[in-house]
């Protein structure tokens, strides 16, 4: 089991979004919202992540990058993004939404603020 | 377990930089202490001649300040000379009587300047030209209204010098032993242009004129040469020269010729000592300028990271001389001598000369140019890769633009460019704001202004400006990229070695790649990774599965991602010849899945612009229903095979060059290149198919086939060079396999043909496609059989898979 912490977990609403294995590793699948996509990620060691699918440089889909360790590359420009903080890696700026994920019994959840779930 | 210890001596640039380098690989593996006998933290020492012309202040050549060295945990000793290492009980101590045990001790002394040993050399006024101080000599000199400034010297550190001072209002004799300037950088005919143009600055010189003394009683008075003439000085500065600094290691035993000796692992005699700088030898040379220094640095923090794999074998340097306004650079060794032949250009009236001596391999030896330097760093790199430039001779001297060029704003030269200039046209970085990162954030190499900047990161055809901004911005002596190119920045290995490693080692998976080759990040990155996917399956197609998550995504997805995030589909049209049913199949698809633009490619193909992803499976399953296949429209994969009528309507065809271009698109689909690959044939000379500028490119005459290759439109205008003549189709099939395969296992990935062969050189190509007959057949065969694994359509392989696996479907859609 892998979890995010969020000092605000409190507020957070827990949704489930599907099975770890159909996320291919070092790969990711979207989750479609109504307030824009979210990209959830796995890693080689399974770890899981989720940010919202937009590269803070031109708004590319991160979910279509290349997943490193805890990163990913945006697919348009190449920009690099931590997957656990969704900050660009320096000397890149900018940041994407970062939401807090845990996987259970196979299970993948992401959590989202009450107002937006 | 406590910490082994690494002891620094000098707090330099070279020493401070295999500091940051370990530090990057390591960081906690040492505890770290650095001494410097000059009372500064580590500043750029290039850039002290702006300093000394009020250009830059000092607070802005700073490298690592204070805080640095506190933040990274680091003892800095300043104004602390070490005057004795105990090399059994491994204890360095200074001056001062500090004391530092070590595990491993570093020396980077550095160099001293030459002192020329007349009477009066200690005279108060007399100031060599390597430090803080000696700046603040002569800026107090110039500002106490002293007037008359003697340098002795006139290389590169002479002529800064006498600029400076001149800068500074003050009157500048140059004396200079011999009767050429920079006599080892350059060659007489531009050495008196340089010397002219000083002279119109208000310089004055003295050649071939030998000091004798320095005069004065209680300061410097005057300058005597050996002839027995004199001039006035208030201000001697000596610039004749460095010598590494190799005192303290002469003193502790270590083995020392003009440097300190040292391996091609920056080691010294005494394994736990390394040497890295100018104080160091290797293979005989004592390197003076920064990208050398660098290089050191960079191998010797891997050995002292325990990693122990890089080796530094030598650089090739290049000198560029930092006085606002002259353009002077001079790579490699332009001596001449017995079968080197020169190339001149001289136009005296403009101030402009090139000079380019080449080797008996006709490869570029060494390089002198003065007024017009702004293809100096594509001649040192035609130098450096030992590149054949018998194919370029007749223009060479013209420059690099001359060889077809577009999207740079028509400029060239970076020195001339105003600040609000476009350099990066992909990226919009002006040149303001590259000078200013560099300035600010004190980069130092291309990559790094890549990675600050972003400029030269996308196509880059502004390498080449950004390369000159850095030269003209750092001056003195940046000297381009290291000899060897790491792939990415997960290791120091160059694609060659890691496609060697890959063929003589069988490697056959990514993993077994990093790991052999010692990579830093266990996934690699998004350069190296797609590249080392391409290596292993063009070496061993039979044998390695393909990694699609190593892939970029237009590769994997099998569609071409646009801006907005949706796809772009290119069905595969043979020849770019289709048929009424075709077209109407393709306007069902269109229609069914709502594609909201239609458009005819330059490659005579029709591309469905605007598809989500998660409609790809199904409008693929459509379009192989109507007998269609993917186009690899998106990949660095063959592309299109361009047609023209030829024969069979045309009135001047000559060939059946649609047919020819069917069969040479069914041979070649499918394959996975370094870049993307073209093809054309056209029907006759006229050459309606543009087979001119293609990476393969067939132009039919009566007679038969001309087979051209290494073409390109896009960032680089490049035509083909003509390879061979052939008289049949067969040949023309068997001639295009071997030259993609050549490619195919050479070329490095993301260089399109026409690159590799500049590189490479042409002679290379002919010698393997067209000359050895029996080299030929078996590169064509080894293509055949990599089709066997390449040829099978991705949308219909995906498309199966797709019902398994859901990839191209969201996840979970939440209400």
């Amino acid at each position: 089991m892998s979890t995010t912490q969020n000092p605000a977990a409190d507020a957070l609403q827990w949704i489930e979004v599907g099975a770890l294995e159909a996320i291919p590793p070092l790969g990711a699948r979207i989750v479609q919202h109504p307030q824009g996509d979210i990209a959830v990620f796995r890693n080689r060691a399974d770890e899981v992540f989720a940010l919202r699918d937009r590269c803070p440089h031109r708004g590319g889909p991160l979910s279509q990058g290349i997943v490193c360790e805890r990163k990913v590359y945006c697919p348009l420009h190449n920009m690099g993004i931590a997957l656990d903080t969704g900050q660009a890696i320096a000397p890149d700026e900018g940041e994407t939404t970062c939401f807090p994920t845990r996987v259970e019994n196979g299970r993948v959840y992401i959590a989202l603020h009450e107002a937006t779930a | 377990m406590s910490k082994r210890k690494l002891v620094v001596i000098g707090n330099g640039m070279a020493g401070v930089r295999a500091v940051e380098e370990l530090l990057n690989l390591a960081p906690d593996l040492y505890e770290i202490t650095i001494f410097g006998a000059e009372p500064h933290v580590n500043y750029n020492r290039i850039l002290l001649s702006p300093v000394l012309c009020g250009e830059k202040s000092p607070a802005d050549i700073i490298l690592n300040d204070a805080d640095w060295y506190a933040g990274h945990g680091i003892t800095l000793h300043t104004g602390k000379r070490v005057t004795e290492v105990d090399r059994h009980q491994r204890i360095v101590r200074a001056d001062d009587g500090t004391e530092a045990p070590y595990d491993r001790l570093l020396l980077a002394t550095g160099s001293d300047p030459f002192i020329i040993p007349v009477p009066g050399r200690d005279l108060p006024g007399v100031a060599t030209f390597r430090d803080f101080k000696d700046v603040d000599t002569m800026l107090a000199a110039a500002k106490s209204g002293k007037r008359h400034a003697v340098v002795i010297g006139g290389g590169l550190l002479g002529l800064e010098a006498a600029n400076g001072l001149l800068k500074q209002g003050m009157d500048v004799t140059v004396v200079h032993l011999v009767q050429a300037l920079m006599e080892r950088q350059l060659d007489a005919p531009a050495s008196l242009l340089l010397q002219r143009s000083l002279e119109q600055r208000g310089l004055h010189f003295r050649m071939g004129a030998q000091t004798e003394a320095i005069l004065g009683e209680t300061h410097v008075t005057g300058v005597r040469f050996k002839d027995g003439t004199e001039v006035p000085a208030d201000l001697v500065v000596m610039a004749v020269g460095i010598r590494p600094n190799v005192s303290l290691a002469k003193q502790m035993g270590l083995h020392c010729e003009r440097g300190v000796v040292v391996s091609d692992t920056m080691q010294t005699y005494d394994p736990a000592i390394y040497a890295v700088g100018e104080c160091a030898q290797h293979r005989g040379i004592a390197y003076g300028l920064v990208a050398p220094l660098y290089e050191q640095a960079k191998v010797c923090a891997n050995h002292l990271a325990g990693l122990g794999y890089a080796r530094y074998t030598g650089s090739v340097t290049a000198t560029k001389l930092k006085v606002t306004g002259i353009d002077l650079f001079s790579a490699g060794d332009f001596s001449g001598g017995e079968g080197t032949h020169d190339i001149v250009f001289q136009d005296p009236g403009r101030g402009v000369y090139k000079r380019l001596v080449l080797d008996e391999h006709n490869c570029i030896k060494g390089s002198v140019l003065y007024g017009d330097t702004g293809d100096g760093a594509w001649y040192f790199q035609l130098l450096r890769e030992r590149t054949d430039v018998s194919e370029m001779r007749d223009m060479l001297l013209f420059g690099q633009a001359h060889l077809g060029d577009s999207g740079r704003g028509g400029g060239s030269n970076a020195a001339s460019l105003p600040d609000t200039a476009e350099i990066c046209g992909c990226n919009g970085v002006c040149k303001g704001t590259i000078v200013n990162a560099i300035v600010d954030k004190k980069l130092f190499t291309l990559e790094e202004v890549r990675a600050h900047t972003k400029a030269s990161s996308s196509c880059g055809s502004c390498t080449g400006l950004v390369e000159q901004i850095l030269a003209s911005t750092l001056g003195g002596d940046y000297s381009a990229v290291p000899s060897k190119k790491a792939l990415c920045r997960c290791t120091d290995h160059s694609h060659d070695e890691v496609r060697n490693a890959i063929r003589e080692h069988h490697l056959t998976t990514a993993e077994q790649v990093r790991a052999f080759m010692n990579w830093r990040n266990a996934d690699g990155c998004s350069s190296c990774r797609p590249a080392i996917n391409y290596y292993l399956i063009a070496t061993w197609p039979a044998e390695v599965s393909d990694d699609p998550q190593s892939r970029f995504i237009n590769e994997r997805a099998h569609a071409n991602i646009q801006k907005d995030g949706t796809y772009s589909v290119i069905p595969r049209i043979w020849g770019g010849v289709t048929t009424a049913g075709e077209l109407r199949a393709i306007a069902e698809v269109a229609e069914k899945y709502a594609v909201p633009t239609v458009k005819i490619t330059g490659g005579q193909r029709i591309d469905l612009l605007g598809v989500k992803k998660e409609d790809l499976p199904g409008m693929w399953a459509d379009l192989n229903q109507a007998g269609f296949v993917s186009g690899h429209a998106y990949g660095k994969a063959l592309r299109t095979v361009k047609t023209c009528v030829g024969k069979e309507w045309c009135r001047f065809g000559t060939q059946d060059s649609t047919g020819l271009g069917i069969d040479l698109e069914k041979m070649t689909w499918g394959t996975w290149t370094p870049h993307k690959v073209k093809l054309a044939v056209s029907g006759c000379p006229r050459n309606c198919a543009e087979a001119t500028i293609k990476d393969f490119g067939v132009v039919c005459v009566d007679s038969g086939y001309e087979l051209h290759v290494g073409g390109n439109g896009g960032v680089k205008v490049r035509a083909t060079d003509l390879l061979c003549n052939v008289k049949t189709e067969a040949e023309v099939a068997e001639y295009c396999a071997a030259f993609l395969q050549l490619y195919r296992e050479e070329a490095h990935y993301l260089e399109r043909t026409a690159p590799w062969i500049e590189r490479v050189g042409l002679a290379h190509v002919k010698q393997h496609v067209v000359e050895d007959a029996e080299g030929r057949r078996k590169l064509a065969e080894r293509f055949y059989e990599s089709q066997r694994y390449a040829q099978i359509d991705p949308w219909a392989q995906l498309v199966e898979q797709e019902r398994d696996s859901h990839q191209f479907a969201p996840l979970q859609r939440l209400a």
